[in-house]
């Protein structure tokens, strides 16, 4: 439904999206996951031809924006970090005109607005004056607007971000509803909301594509465990196996796996539980054991440390490729 | 069309929901109210002069009251178009709405055209106060129509010229204010340019003063469609209208 190639925008002073691709399916709801100033808006802004890219295309229904920018954006549905709102308008009365702006067919519209105000529930505040509403429902007037002409894509830049937790929930409920008619990308800086309501994530930081991957496996490798590798020589004075069972006995550890059994050295693996940093107390069993620590260096995942640096952890730079 | 029309209805329904269509309105029924009294008070007393010095030429109605209170109201136009105009792209911009305009299927010459005519529409609003003002001319006069009806159509074609400009200057602002005074500023520069025809007769000068936006409505407020005129606000308010298209293409390009 969506295909994005090398796509690269330049701004004035800087690289905001530097060559990312991705596609998204038909029906996916895709999260697009990076911290402020990573390039979601920016892509999303290409995505419904507010701009043009520098570099590189995006498909969207099989037209390219930028070559038939008209086809692209009678598809799509948007909803911009602030909702595109005129204050000074009744919610009904606004709603008649997006659905006209966006050609729902005249005899269409009133009917239309009937339904996407129902299903927003927002039916009750039809009558009422935009700069009289709650937070909470100038999202829901902003996802109403971007529905209101049934389109195949929907594209929502940070839906949840500024309103409070219940407001959170019920945008992410409606969301969440419109999966089964629609393929939704929204974007978010909060791993939670990826895991709340999307199928697939697509994490880029810096302008640069880090990741794409389906919510599950990203999770458990979120939430899984840590890894260290350690090679232990005992010279002689144990096997294998009894350095395994006493590793396996450092508090913290879930799992130890041998790798290769040498005379120089046995190599394990050693799985602990997400932040327990055991490297410390796995030294100390193995010199008070009396055996000699060879190596002992953690092999994180890149997910792992992109996910830090995401959420300002202070993970190494190159550890985001 | 559709699109222009949904377009300016939706700007029309702003204007007039939010008190700056009154407000605009209720001043220049104020102004332009006054402005008659004014012409047609001197146009009375030179009457009764004339009258009692024992003839003198025919008075004229449209000549000596219609024809200066419409140049009047030309100039105090250039003081409220740019309050008209100064709102139309700016405001959009800064509150985020430009997003949702520049994502639909619209065009931007839709986009412009449509705010355009709801400006024009607005002041269309103000003339017709002012068409009302002189009603007074018909009921008590017996003036010719046909310098009224140019009289305002000129006004019509200055204003559309102006707001043209306003437009674009609007365009590259998020600031309404900002826009406002630049707008003003403009059609200040646009009013003055005839003076500079004084200074001497270069081709230079000659240029600049063709470019005063005034000077091309004389013929109108006397009865006279001239086509050098006609073609001169024409071509102005396609160059404002082609200016803003322009515009929001390059503010969607570095945005
Ligand atoms: N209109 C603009 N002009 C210049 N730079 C911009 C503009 N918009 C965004 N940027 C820059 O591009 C980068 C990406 O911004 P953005 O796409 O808004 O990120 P995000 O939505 O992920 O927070 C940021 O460093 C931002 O400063
Ligand atoms: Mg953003």
């Amino acid at each position: 439904m969506i295909q994005v190639e090398g796509l690269t925008k330049r701004y004035a002073r800087q690289v905001a999206v530097d060559n990312i691709s991705f596609e998204v399916n038909q029906g996916e709801i895709v999260g697009f996951l990076g911290p402020n100033g990573a390039g979601k808006t920016t892509t999303m802004r290409v995505l419904t031809c507010y701009m043009p890219p520098t570099a590189g295309s995006a498909k969207v229904a099989g037209f390219d924006v930028y070559e038939s920018p008209m086809e692209v954006k009678r598809r799509i549905g948007y909803l911009p970090e602030t909702p595109p709102l005129y204050p000074e308008m009744e919610v009904g009365d606004y709603l008649k005109f997006v659905a006209k702006l966006k050609r729902v067919p005249s005899g269409d519209v009133n009917r239309r607005v009937d339904e996407v105000a129902e299903r927003c529930s927002i039916a009750d505040v039809k009558d009422r004056l935009i700069s009289k509403l709650s937070k909470g429902y100038r999202q829901r007037v902003g996802l109403a607007q971007a529905i209101i002409h049934n389109p195949e894509v929907l594209i929502l830049d940070e839906p949840t971000s500024g309103l409070d937790p219940k407001q959170i929930i019920e945008t992410r409920e409606l969301i969440k509803g419109l999966a089964g008619d629609h393929t939704i990308i929204l974007s978010t800086h909060i791993l939670p909301e990826v895991e709340a309501i999307c199928q697939k994530v697509i994490i880029i930081n810096k302008g640069k594509l880090v990741a794409t991957d389906s919510v599950d496996n990203l999770t458990h490798r979120m939430h899984g465990s840590d890894a260290s590798v350690v090679v232990v020589d005992t010279a002689g004075q144990a096997d294998s196996t009894a350095v395994q069972q006493r590793l396996e006995q450092v508090s913290g550890v879930s799992k130890v796996l041998g790798r290769h059994v040498e005379d120089s050295g046995f190599t394990y693996e050693v799985e602990s539980l997400a932040g327990r940093d055991v490297r410390a107390d796995i030294a100390r069993v193995i010199v008070q054991s009396g055996w000699n620590l060879h190596e002992l260096k953690s092999v994180s995942f890149s997910l792992e440390e992109v996910f830090l640096e995401l959420t300002g952890g202070q993970a190494p730079q190159e550890g985001a490729e | 069309m559709r699109n222009i029309w949904t377009i300016c209805r939706r700007e029309l329904y702003s204007y007039f929901v939010s008190p700056v269509a009154w407000v605009i309105l209720a001043i220049f029924a104020i102004l332009s109210g006054f402005f008659t009294f004014a012409v047609t008070t001197s146009f009375l007393r030179y009457a009764l002069q004339s009258q009692m010095q024992g003839g003198g030429g025919p008075m004229n109605v449209n000549e000596q009251a219609i024809s200066p209170l419409l140049s009047n109201i030309a100039v105090i136009a250039i003081f409220f178009l740019p309050m008209i105009g100064m709102r139309l792209f700016a405001e959009e911009k800064r509150q985020g709405t430009f997003e949702l305009l520049a994502t639909s299927p619209i065009s931007d010459p839709q986009i412009v055209i449509g705010k355009w005519l709801a400006a024009l529409a607005l002041y269309g609003a103000m003339l017709l106060v002012l068409l009302l003002d002189c009603s007074f001319f018909f009921i008590y006069g017996n003036p010719d129509w046909k310098p009224f009806v140019t009289g305002f159509f000129g006004l019509l074609l200055q204003g559309g010229c102006l707001l043209a400009f306003a437009a674009f200057i609007s365009s590259t602002t998020k600031n309404q204010i900002v826009a406002g005074a630049a707008g003003f500023g403009l059609a200040l520069l646009l009013w003055v340019l005839n003076w500079v025809s004084s200074f001497g007769n270069s081709d230079f000068l000659q240029v600049l003063s063709y470019l005063s936006i005034l000077s091309h409505y004389d013929s109108f407020a006397r009865g006279v469609i001239d086509s050098k005129d006609l073609i001169f606000y024409c071509s102005m308010i396609f160059l404002g209208l082609f200016l803003t298209t322009r515009s929001l293409e390059s503010v969607r390009w570095r945005a």
